[in-house]
């Protein structure tokens, strides 16, 4: 199976390192190469890894409740990058206070990501659902 | 002198004078030095035996030497063009892997090279190209379009691949159907977050060795000395690395800054990993190399020392000077027509010291990292970019303008930390020493053969002020 490889990182001025490293390792463990920015990272920053590295997918975790603001545009400038059809997650605490989750849910996928997860999300699943995205199936 | 004594002689054939430097490696002093206009467009060997005659005769002695090493920065140094993909990324670790191995970058292109890049790149016709782009396992298009172009192009420099491994194979067919000459080594960044240079360092030193030193008219010069190891500044940052580092037996000075003012460029090396000092700070961008040089190319005291005054302006220098009626861009103007003239009014010399300063600062400034704050919803977060230099104990001074300023030390104060510019982390107290006897280069060299020797030489010879 060729390896895939996604960018993983905290968007923003956020620091929340925890959840970032856990799913750092669950991916690894099932066979993505995994390029991890850490935290406080920007737009720019996962767009010019993801072309450097010629990523499939990135994963963008947000935590401090301004998902909303920062992941404004994201899409587009993929575009602009020539990476317009990279897939793109996001997950974390999206937004402030508790908000009606599918009307979140909605806001994301309208920005174009991908896959949109609530807080406290398996790793296992995230990692399930990106093979089945990437059309990657175990055990070929 | 006998011929049996261990005595070096260590010569820098640099664009304007050959240098030579002659050691006593078992007494471990200078005996003398010298310089002669150098002479690289006739023949290499006039200016050098023009120099050797004048060591000659301050010696009343006919010479002979065991060791002969030399560094070369003739003929516009070692130019280098550097290719990546993305500007901060693989392209930047291109440029700091040619500035480390002393190379004068010419030309820096990022993504995938137009026509009309191209065309410029046959014009500046670099010695060298650095050919990067795409992490171990990453992009590989870029790199192969790029390398289809060079090898269709007219130009015959060495290509020295250091971009994703997984697209070697096919950029040798491509560089081998187009007749180039060419090295692939280990990419400059084999993934987001690793430089990996020094490999690159050492291929580009070989190929100056085999293939440069002949083209730069250097062949002559050759059968007389043992080698012409490295460009100069290469030898200035190994001279750097050593007093740093220290050897085995020999303890060094620990992380350093050297400060190299010229008449063309400033050039800054540190030596050391830059981490943050203070509790806090989050580190971010392209790692850094421990050993890191910085040129400015357009900080020099004599071919562009009117960009070091529009870099601050007329008011600047006047108030600096003391001096509110002074025509400053007229008397800087006259600076790059007479490039090898010291200055003879006292107005003259305070306008070169305030040069001097000015370049020493700024280059400074570009060298050091900087702290950005943030702010964010658990309040500001210190975020750095760069090396913070702030704890350097040593700071080192070379160059014409430094060696024979009568207030050099006025002059290295410029690169000072300062409460005004709380971000950029420059040093804040390091002691200061002067290279009086210019004799870093030689430290380089000598290195390669005694290391120790040299060492004690370098701590021996350099002026604390």
């Amino acid at each position: 199976m060729e390896q895939k490889t996604v960018i993983l990182g905290v968007l923003g001025v956020d620091a929340h390192v925890v959840g970032n490293k856990i799913m750092e390792y669950a991916l690894q463990k099932e066979g993505f190469k995994v390029v991890n920015l850490g935290v406080f990272v920007t737009q720019e920053e996962f767009i010019k890894a993801a072309i450097e590295t010629n990523a499939d997918a990135i994963l963008v975790g947000t935590l401090c409740g301004h998902g909303e603001l920062d992941c404004k545009g994201f899409r587009d400038s993929c575009i602009e990058a020539g990476k317009g059809d990279i897939h793109l997650v996001v997950g974390g605490n999206l937004v402030v206070g508790k908000q009606d989750w599918e009307e979140v849910e909605q806001k994301f996928k309208q920005m174009a990501f991908n896959r949109v997860y609530p807080p406290g999300i398996s790793p296992k699943v995230v990692a399930e659902d990106l093979k089945l995205d990437l059309g990657i199936k175990d055990h070929e | 002198m006998n011929k049996t004594a261990n005595h070096g002689l260590f010569i820098d054939f640099g664009s304007t004078f050959t240098k030579l430097i002659w050691i006593d490696l078992d007494a471990e002093r200078i005996i003398s030095r010298t310089q002669s206009p150098s002479t690289v467009d006739t023949d290499i060997m006039v200016g050098l035996n023009t120099a050797l005659d004048q060591i000659s005769a301050l010696q009343g002695q006919a010479l002979t030497f065991r060791h002969k090493l030399a560094c070369s920065s003739a003929a516009g140094g070692l130019r280098m063009v550097t290719i990546g993909l993305v500007p901060e990324l693989t392209v930047e670790a291109g440029k700091r892997a040619a500035l480390g191995a002393g190379a004068k970058v010419v030309g820096v292109y990022s993504y995938q090279l137009t026509k009309k890049e191209l065309q410029e790149l046959e014009n500046i016709a670099p010695d060298i190209i650095l050919l990067a782009g795409g992490t171990d396992g990453g992009d590989r298009l870029t790199i192969l379009k790029n390398a289809t172009s060079l090898s269709h192009c007219n130009l015959h420099c060495p290509i020295v691949v250091a971009g994703n491994k997984v697209a070697s194979d096919d950029i040798q067919d491509i560089l081998d159907s187009g007749n180039k000459e060419y090295v692939i080594t280990d990419n400059v960044l084999p993934e987001i977050g690793v430089l990996q240079v020094d490999k690159v360092r050492s291929i580009i030193r070989e190929v100056f060795i085999n293939r440069i030193i002949e083209s730069k008219g250097l062949k002559n010069a050759e059968q007389f000395v043992d080698g012409i190891l490295m460009p100069t500044p290469t030898a200035v940052l190994t001279a750097a690395k050593l007093l740093s580092q220290g050897t085995e037996k020999e303890e060094g000075l620990g992380e350093l800054v050297i400060l190299d003012i010229g008449g063309a460029t400033t050039d800054i090396h540190s030596i050391g990993w830059g981490e943050p000092t203070e509790s806090g700070v989050v580190q971010k961008g392209l790692p850094e190399p421990f050993v890191k040089r910085t040129v400015e190319g357009d900080l020099g005291m004599r071919y562009n020392a009117s960009s070091i005054l529009h870099a601050v302006g007329e008011d600047h220098f006047r108030r600096e000077m003391g001096n509110s009626n002074l025509n400053v861009e007229k008397e800087v103007g006259q600076l790059s027509h007479f490039t090898d003239r010291l200055p003879e009014s006292s107005t003259a010399w305070r306008l070169d010291a305030e040069l001097a300063r000015t370049a020493a600062r700024l280059a400074m400034q570009r060298h050091a990292g900087t702290i950005e704050p943030t702010y964010g919803p658990q309040g500001q977060i210190l975020i750095q970019y760069g090396k913070d230099l702030t704890a350097i104990r040593t700071v080192i001074g070379t160059g014409g303008p430094l060696v024979f300023s009568p207030a050099p030390k006025k002059i290295l104060e410029a690169v000072l930390f300062s409460e005004t510019n709380p971000f950029s982390l420059k040093p804040k107290r390091p002691d200061f020493y002067l290279d009086k006897a210019y004799l870093l280069y030689a430290i380089g060299l000598m290195s390669e053969i005694e290391p120790e020797k040299a060492l004690r030489v370098a701590k021996k010879h350099l002026t604390k002020i």
